[in-house]
Order: C-alpha cells, then sequence, then structure tokens
C-alpha cells in the first residue's frame, strides 16, 4: 500500500503505548471469587441449577466447563498464555430432555465469561445450511455462519446434514465449510449440535473429523417420572394454572402410564399433557353457563380433566 | 496540473488517514452494526469518481452482531480481488433514511497511478474538460497489474 505524502499530526508516537505490562491488566483478578464477581457467572449457574430440573451430568460439564474458564482468565491475569479452548460442543439425547433450552443458556454463560462476544444464539437445522442446487449451499451455509459469528450457532438434528443414501447431496459441502470454520474461529464463534443420541452417533462415524473437532459430547439422560412431575408443575406455575385437590396424583399416575406407551417425548409429552388438561377444563367452564367463574375457577385443572385422557383408556380396554 | 497530489485516491471516510488496520477495520464495523447498518463488500478496478456503483461481493449483510462475519466476507474479497480497489458501504434501512451511512476504502492496489486532466477545443476557444484514470487504458481485470 502506499504511504501518504503528507504527515499525520500525532501519528508517529502512538504505536508504542500499547505495549502494557502484560501483569495487572483485566483489573488484575488474583481468586477465583473475583472473576466470578466481575462475570456474575454464579447467578447463571444459580439459575440453572433452579430452572432446570434433573439432568445432573449435564449440569457436572457446565460447570467444569466454567471452572475452566475462570480459571483461564486467572491465569491469563498473570501471564501464563494458553490457547482459547474448543469449545465446540455436541448434545445428545431423546426427544424432550431439553437440548435446546440448555443451548440458550450456555450462549449466556459463556458471553459472561468472555468468550463469546455477543452472547446470541442462532439456531438452524439443515434446511438453514443446505442449498437446493450446486453452488447455493456456499453461500447459504456462510450466510449462517457470518450471523452466528460472536454467538452460538445451535444447529437442530444435527444428523441430517449428512445423507449416505444419496451421493449427490450437499450437506457434506455444508459439513466441509462449518469444519473450516469451526478450526480456524475458534475465539468467533461456538457451533452446538443437537439431535438424537443413536443417529448422531453414526453421523459422528461417518464424520471423525467432526468429531475431533468437539471437545464437549454432552449426553442428556431422560428425565425420572419424579422429574417429569417436578417438570409439570413448573409448567403449569408459568401459565398460572395450579392442580386442584388430588389432581396431582392423578398427574403423578397418568405420567407413570404414559411412560410405559411408545413416542414418550419427556418435557414434550408433560407441555402436551398439560395443554390438553387446559382444553379440557376450558370446555368444562364453557358448559356451565350461567356460574359466575371466580379466579380460583379458571386457573385450577381439576381431577376430571385429567381422567378424561386416553391414557387412564387404554388398560382398561 | 497535478490530479493527484497524495498518490492515492481520496474516496469516502477516512482516505486521507493512512490505511486502517484490520483491527481499525473491524472496530468501524462493529460501530456501523451497533447503529443497526448492513454492511456490504463491493469492488472495482475503474475508481473514476463518477463510477458511483462499484460492483457488489456478495449480497448486503443483514441480521449480522459481530464484525467477525464482516471481516470474514472482506478477506474474501481480498483473496479474490487483491489489485482491486475494494470498499465497505453500511446501508442504513432506517425509514427515511433508506440510504447509505459510511463507505471507505479498505484495499488499493500497490501502484495507483491517479488520474489525467484531458482537453477538448470545441468551438471557437471554448475547452472541454474531462478526468480519465490512466489506469482504464487496459482492459478490466488487467489495470492494476496482475
Amino acid at each position: 500500500m502506499n504511504a501518504p505524502l503528507y504527515s499525520i499530526p500525532g501519528a508517529a508516537p502512538a504505536a508504542p503505548a500499547a505495549a502494557a505490562p502484560s501483569s495487572g491488566q483485566d483489573g488484575g483478578a488474583r481468586t477465583v471469587n473475583q472473576v466470578l464477581a466481575e462475570s456474575q457467572i454464579e447467578a447463571v449457574m444459580d439459575e440453572l441449577d433452579r430452572d432446570l430440573v434433573g439432568l445432573v451430568p449435564v449440569k457436572q460439564r457446565i460447570r467444569d466447563i466454567s471452572a475452566l474458564l475462570v480459571i483461564d482468565k486467572l491465569r491469563r491475569n498473570l501471564g501464563l498464555e494458553a490457547q482459547a479452548p474448543s469449545l465446540h460442543m455436541s448434545f445428545t439425547g431423546n426427544p424432550g430432555t431439553g437440548k435446546t433450552t440448555v443451548a440458550m443458556r450456555m450462549a449466556q454463560i459463556l458471553h459472561r465469561l468472555g468468550y463469546v462476544r455477543k452472547g446470541h444464539l442462532v439456531a438452524v437445522t439443515r434446511d438453514d445450511l443446505v442449498g437446493q442446487y450446486i453452488g447455493h449451499t456456499a453461500p447459504k451455509t456462510k450466510e449462517v455462519l457470518k450471523k452466528a459469528m460472536g454467538g452460538v450457532l445451535f444447529i437442530d438434528e444435527a444428523y441430517y446434514l449428512y445423507r449416505p443414501e444419496n451421493e449427490r447431496d450437499y450437506g457434506q459441502e455444508a459439513i466441509e465449510i462449518l469444519l473450516q470454520v469451526m478450526e480456524n474461529q475458534r475465539d468467533d464463534l461456538v457451533v452446538i449440535l443437537a439431535g438424537y443420541k443413536d443417529r448422531m452417533d453414526t453421523f459422528f462415524k461417518s464424520n471423525p473429523g467432526m468429531s475431533s473437532r468437539i471437545a464437549h459430547h454432552l449426553d442428556f439422560p431422560d428425565y425420572t417420572q419424579g422429574e417429569l412431575l417436578q417438570i409439570g408443575e413448573r409448567m403449569l406455575d408459568g401459565m398460572h394454572y395450579r392442580f386442584g385437590p388430588g389432581a396431582q396424583q392423578v398427574f403423578a399416575e397418568y405420567l407413570s402410564l404414559r411412560l410405559q406407551q411408545p413416542h414418550f417425548a419427556n418435557a414434550r409429552s408433560v407441555r402436551n399433557a398439560l395443554d390438553r388438561a387446559r382444553l379440557r377444563q376450558a370446555s368444562r367452564l364453557f358448559g356451565e353457563r350461567d356460574r359466575a367463574l371466580t379466579k380460583d375457577d379458571l386457573s385450577t385443572i381439576e381431577v376430571a380433566d385429567l381422567r378424561a385422557s386416553r391414557v387412564f383408556a387404554a388398560p382398561a380396554a | 496540473m497535478m490530479t493527484n497530489p497524495t498518490g492515492r485516491l481520496t474516496q469516502g471516510q477516512f482516505s486521507f488517514l493512512p490505511d486502517l488496520t484490520d483491527a481499525e477495520i473491524a472496530l468501524q464495523i462493529e460501530y456501523g452494526l451497533k447503529k443497526g447498518y448492513a454492511w456490504s463488500v463491493e469492488y472495482t478496478d475503474d475508481p473514476h469518481p463518477r463510477n458511483t456503483y462499484w460492483e457488489m461481493f456478495g449480497n448486503p449483510m443483514f441480521d449480522l452482531k459481530d464484525a467477525a462475519g464482516v471481516m470474514m466476507e472482506l478477506n474474501a474479497c481480498r483473496k479474490t480481488f487483491p489489485n482491486h480497489y475494494i470498499r465497505m458501504m453500511a446501508f442504513d434501512s432506517t425509514r427515511n433514511t433508506e440510504s447509505i451511512t459510511m463507505s471507505f476504502i479498505v484495499n488499493r492496489p500497490a501502484k495507483e497511478p491517479g488520474f489525467g486532466l484531458s482537453r477538448q477545443e470545441v468551438k471557437g476557444r471554448s475547452m472541454h474538460y474531462t478526468v480519465h484514470s490512466y489506469a482504464t487504458d487496459t482492459p478490466e481485470g488487467e489495470r492494476y497489474g496482475r
């Protein structure tokens, strides 16, 4: 590049000021508590503990990652340089085990720790990455990557990216671009892949490059019946409903029956069951045309609303 | 008459300053993103002052949160056109603005021959003047060495 032929006021002495002594920058935190106070990571962790039922292994891994990030910050304050850890993750688990919810939290946690600059979450599926004709995939994938820069890219049902049965599938192209960016711009974005356990396993088997670039493989366990009941109560609470007398036991009974049936989708099934109970409650109240409805009436799910479910009907038949 | 006193093209913002470093460019982009602008990358090898519309390198980038995404596009453009002029443009889509609000050159050819003033004698003793880029005497793509 051509240097300009004129002088710029104040241009000469500006350069050497940048090289300040490395210790004592960044506020010079020396203890874990100081870093925690700066980043308010504890608040996020507590929230995670409070809001999410169960998921013990997942929470433990998030704690480990947070601990590493905190210690890394302390090390950096003392001038111990280390490469930024690879934070790409894969979330595997059955439907409704909270993969998306945790991904959202992850973006927050990483943002507070200063590992992603903006802390937003871009959630995509195969449709957003893979194009329909030759030359369509690369710009599409790159556009998504550009939007996710500075935040977390969450690829739901990631195994759909790779379709071995169709050799002309463009998914492979998207995977290659992803891999390149995951490797080269590790401090610009964090990629989280999510999907069902068995299908993700085959996906990683056929894409060893992808598997080796992901440092954290988190497996989301199914919820137990007790945890599901707790989740159900929280959902109701969030919607300003509550169980009437005896309804909670009936709901527990419902869950134990429903658990034995196929296609159980954990928290998602719980939400659907509650939504159906709300419908039944609504039509029950709708039937009583002349009654003055109190706040209690409107917010209580009665035993009858739950008993009407076809899950209770099935074993009798 | 000297039409190119600094030996450099001076169009857009910061064009009288030394070239911005990548970190400085990223800061400018960050500023624009904070204001809600959509950045785009354009290139040309015909930098005539009246050549308002340069070639677009990809689409304008809406909904970006971080400068790293824009820098990715810029670096791709630099790789494709190392000897072209490249500029960043910030589009403000706010109602009643809907226009470019920032524009600055981020890549220049190694050698910038500048512009010549050509005169044309017309009726009587009248003169018509026009500015002509020395570089455009050669065909597109071969103008700044390559």
